[in-house]
């Protein structure tokens, strides 16, 4: 850390934080930051509610013959599913961190349509409302999936009401993705070029093309699924002629894509983290900005291996296999750019650097197990089981919800003034990766031996690591609760932060003051040199 | 955001405080409204998948319900709409050059073609309705041996015509909202924005329905 500035000159200004205090001033605001903070909390807030269903499970399975009945276990694991999925992964970095940090980071006072980015929020919250009084009324229990034709005709749950939730949502998330594409098309700084753009921007284009291309699709679904469960018209019984794995290919067809929404804007941090910590350009800037368009429109090709077993014609498994091994080149790409990035670099372990490395670590894990998935005899043998289970979470939870604590440790100064408690931050960062692995990695064992998902009771042989994977999680909690409290601490009682207290590189640190201003600038930024300068050269390294 | 632009410098009265100059506001709105589009795109695309499965799978149950539309209605229609979108463009070209009466007129004239639109639409779900044509534990069919996968073709029918009704009542609201913002002079020659937008969103609703018509009226009449 540098040295600090003086109190004066930061306590004086007046900058997006102090300029009004009236609640007023929160919920009609239209400034992107002010945006970021209301989905912050509320995100935050999801997060705890998408957790404590998962409390409810681990807890449940500690002995083969659970505590919660059947249909109590089905509700809290498709619970568990939808509000982590759509009320947090989906919009955790975006709407947080890219929210407050993209229009900085390109030199723009604001993003280009500020009152539908409020709006997206007021949609997100109405969506989760109604999520959580279909919750509260006795919850849904058909999976995250909602697989025809058993939400379409059997299940006695609030279906209509949940898919109603997801789809308002699914709105907030188009008009955040269609912001940040027209944003970052036409309000960047001068010298701001497609090959200066830090990564981070690169990675919310990506991600903001998925959101609008796919998005559509899952809430059309979601209407064929809520006229089909009032009409029984039989559009998804196969019964009566209609095909439940065209239900299937329309899901899949946005929530494949969908895990690349919650996993490119992890990446997009982690390419800002790792070049200011190692002190070193990032390597092979152009790979791993393309590889981010590569994933975009590649994720939209695989959608199939999630059908291996559904009755999907054998030729389709075969070129949706072959395409799912093709995605992953894309993601090693960057995997190895970032592990090059550190060589010989002066690397340094302040908080964010270690969820970083948390991420590298644990998304190559989940990578190469996706890789296990996208193979047809291996997926044949392990679909439906806790395998599955462990790949995602090593993405979602070791890649995403890592990258999105590192980069709220390494913004934290930038959005609050103020610093946290490094020796807390590390501490919990440890917990989370001690936790997590104990959590997941028993899973992967579990599901190789045959253990299905999505089932309350289990064979006794199975209860050692399902043992052991309750208390990951219990440890896991203890890793979330910690960044809570010390933050919240920080936010009005740690010291003052400096300007750029990582001295990292990019608009939103080097001209924009910390916390910024309203209109993000005091004069208008210019950009005269590469993205990543660490060391101070001059040469150009762009794209086109 | 209050339009707080005291604080900058002089403003043209239009312009966003968050924008440089007009051209990059009115390039934003522009790429905005096409996103949207693709959007919708996605939407509708979703719908027109689901029924390029089933009609593969069975074309002759398809194909045997184009006898129970409306075809003088869905050409009517067609037309109506196909001429909507040409006062669509008067009006947008009437606002480019700042006339004021004729872009009111043109408006109207659009909004009056919608509801022609709408009705038509109306009477033709009401037929549906008296012959037993809509989906669920009422439906009925001529043909048994096509009772299940008719039924099907009816869901997309009321799904895909109905969310392109909702889409056309959506752009008669916003013609609405046009004609009152041009009655108060709002739009001059810098600045028609809005009227712009509002006909790409026109335009596509009625591309929408000109791919809806041979789809679902047409298919079994062939020779």
């Amino acid at each position: 850390m540098s040295t600090y500035l003086p109190f004066a000159r930061t306590e004086a200004r007046t900058n997006y934080l102090n300029a009004d205090y009236g609640w007023k001033s929160w919920l009609f605001t239209t400034d992107h930051k002010r945006i970021a903070l209301l989905y912050l909390f509320s995100i935050t807030a999801f997060f705890f509610v998408g957790g404590a269903f998962a409390v409810g499970m681990r807890v449940n399975l500690l002995t083969p013959e659970g505590i919660f009945a059947h249909d109590t276990y089905n509700k809290l694991f498709t619970m568990h599913g939808i509000i982590m999925v759509f009320f947090f992964l989906v919009p955790s970095i975006p709407a947080t961190l890219g929210n407050f940090l993209v229009p900085l980071m390109i030199g723009a006072r604001d993003l280009a349509f500020p009152r539908i980015n409020l709006l997206s929020w007021y949609l997100y919250m109405i969506g989760g409302a109604i999520a959580l009084t279909a919750i509260v009324k006795g919850g849904v229990d058909t999976g995250w999936t909602f697989y025809a034709p058993f939400s379409s005709t059997y299940s006695n749950t609030h279906v209509i009401l949940t898919a109603i939730g997801v789809f308002v949502s699914g709105f907030s998330s188009i008009l955040t993705g269609l912001n940040f594409i027209v944003t970052i098309h036409t309000m960047r700084a001068p010298g701001m070029t497609w090959g200066r753009l830090p990564l981070f921007v690169w990675g919310h284009y990506a991600t903001s093309l998925i959101q609008v291309l796919g998005t559509p699709v899952i809430a059309i679904t979601l209407v064929l699924l809520g006229l089909e469960r009032v009409l029984h018209a039989g559009i998804f019984d196969p019964a009566v002629g209609g095909d439940p794995v065209l239900f299937q290919h329309l899901f899949w067809f946005y929530s494949h894509p969908a895990v690349y929404i919650m996993i490119l804007p992890g990446m997009a941090v982690i390419s800002e983290i790792i070049p200011c910590f190692s002190r070193k350009a990032l390597f092979g800037y152009t790979f791993v900005a393309i590889s981010s368009i590569a994933i975009a429109v590649l994720g939209f090709l695989v959608w199939g291996h999630h059908l291996f077993v559904a009755g999907q014609s054998m030729y389709a498994s075969m070129v949706f296999s072959l395409l799912s091994f093709l995605v992953a080149v894309p993601s090693a790409i960057k995997v190895f750019n970032w592990t090059a990035t550190m060589y010989k670099g002066s690397v340094s372990y302040e908080t964010p650097m270690l969820y970083a490395f948390g991420f590298i670590g644990l998304f190559t894990i989940g990578g190469l197990t996706g890789l296990f998935l996208a193979t047809l005899a291996i997926d044949v043998h392990v679909t439906d089981t806790y395998f599955v289970i462990a790949h995602f979470h090593y993405i979602m939870v070791g890649g995403m919800v890592m990258a999105y604590l590192g980069g709220i440790h390494f913004w934290f100064p930038k959005i609050s003034g103020r610093m946290y408690p490094e020796g807390w931050a590390r501490f919990a960062a440890l917990i989370v990766f001690v936790g997590f692995n104990l959590t997941f990695f028993p899973q992967f064992i579990l599901g190789y031996q045959g253990m299905p998902r999505r089932y309350a009771h289990y064979p006794p042989e199975f209860q050692v690591l399902n043992v052991m994977s309750t208390a990951g999680a219990s440890i896991l909690a203890v890793g979330y609760l910690l960044p809570i409290i010390y933050l919240g601490w920080a936010w009005r009682k740690g010291p003052k932060a400096p300007q750029n207290p990582w001295n990292a590189k990019g608009l939103e640190w080097e001209q924009s003051p910390t916390p910024p201003p309203t209109y993000n600038f005091e004069t208008q930024p210019v950009v005269t040199e590469p993205a990543y300068n660490y060391s101070g050269e001059s040469e150009e390294v762009g794209i086109g | 955001m209050g339009e707080s632009e005291a604080t900058l410098a002089v403003h043209e009265p239009d312009l966003k405080h968050h924008f440089d100059d007009s051209a990059q506001q009115f390039q934003s709105s522009t790429l905005g409204m096409w996103v949207f589009l693709v959007t919708e795109l996605m939407f509708f695309g979703g719908m027109f998948g689901g029924y390029t499965v089933y009609r593969n799978m069975y074309p002759d149950a398809f194909a045997s319900t184009s006898h129970f539309m409306n075809v003088p209605i869905g050409a009517i229609n067609t037309g109506v709409l196909i001429f909507s979108s040409f006062t669509m463009v008067m009006a947008v070209r009437s606002a480019q050059l700042g006339q004021k009466k004729v872009l009111i007129a043109f408006l109207i004239f659009t909004l009056l073609l919608g509801c022609v639109f709408l009705t038509l639409k109306y009477v033709e779900y009401h037929e549906k309705w008296v012959d037993h044509h809509i989906p669920g534990p009422g439906f009925q069919y001529a043909d048994t041996r096509y009772f299940h996968q008719a039924q099907i073709l009816f869901f997309l029918y009321f799904a895909m015509t109905g969310m392109h009704a909702i889409h056309m009542i959506v752009g008669a609201g916003m013609l609405i909202v046009l004609i009152s913002m041009a009655a108060r002079d709002r739009f001059t020659q810098a600045w028609y924005t809005p009227v712009e937008m509002i006909g790409l969103y026109w335009h596509f609703v009625d591309i929408v329905w000109i791919f809806l018509f041979p789809l679902l009226y047409l298919i079994g009449h062939t020779k």
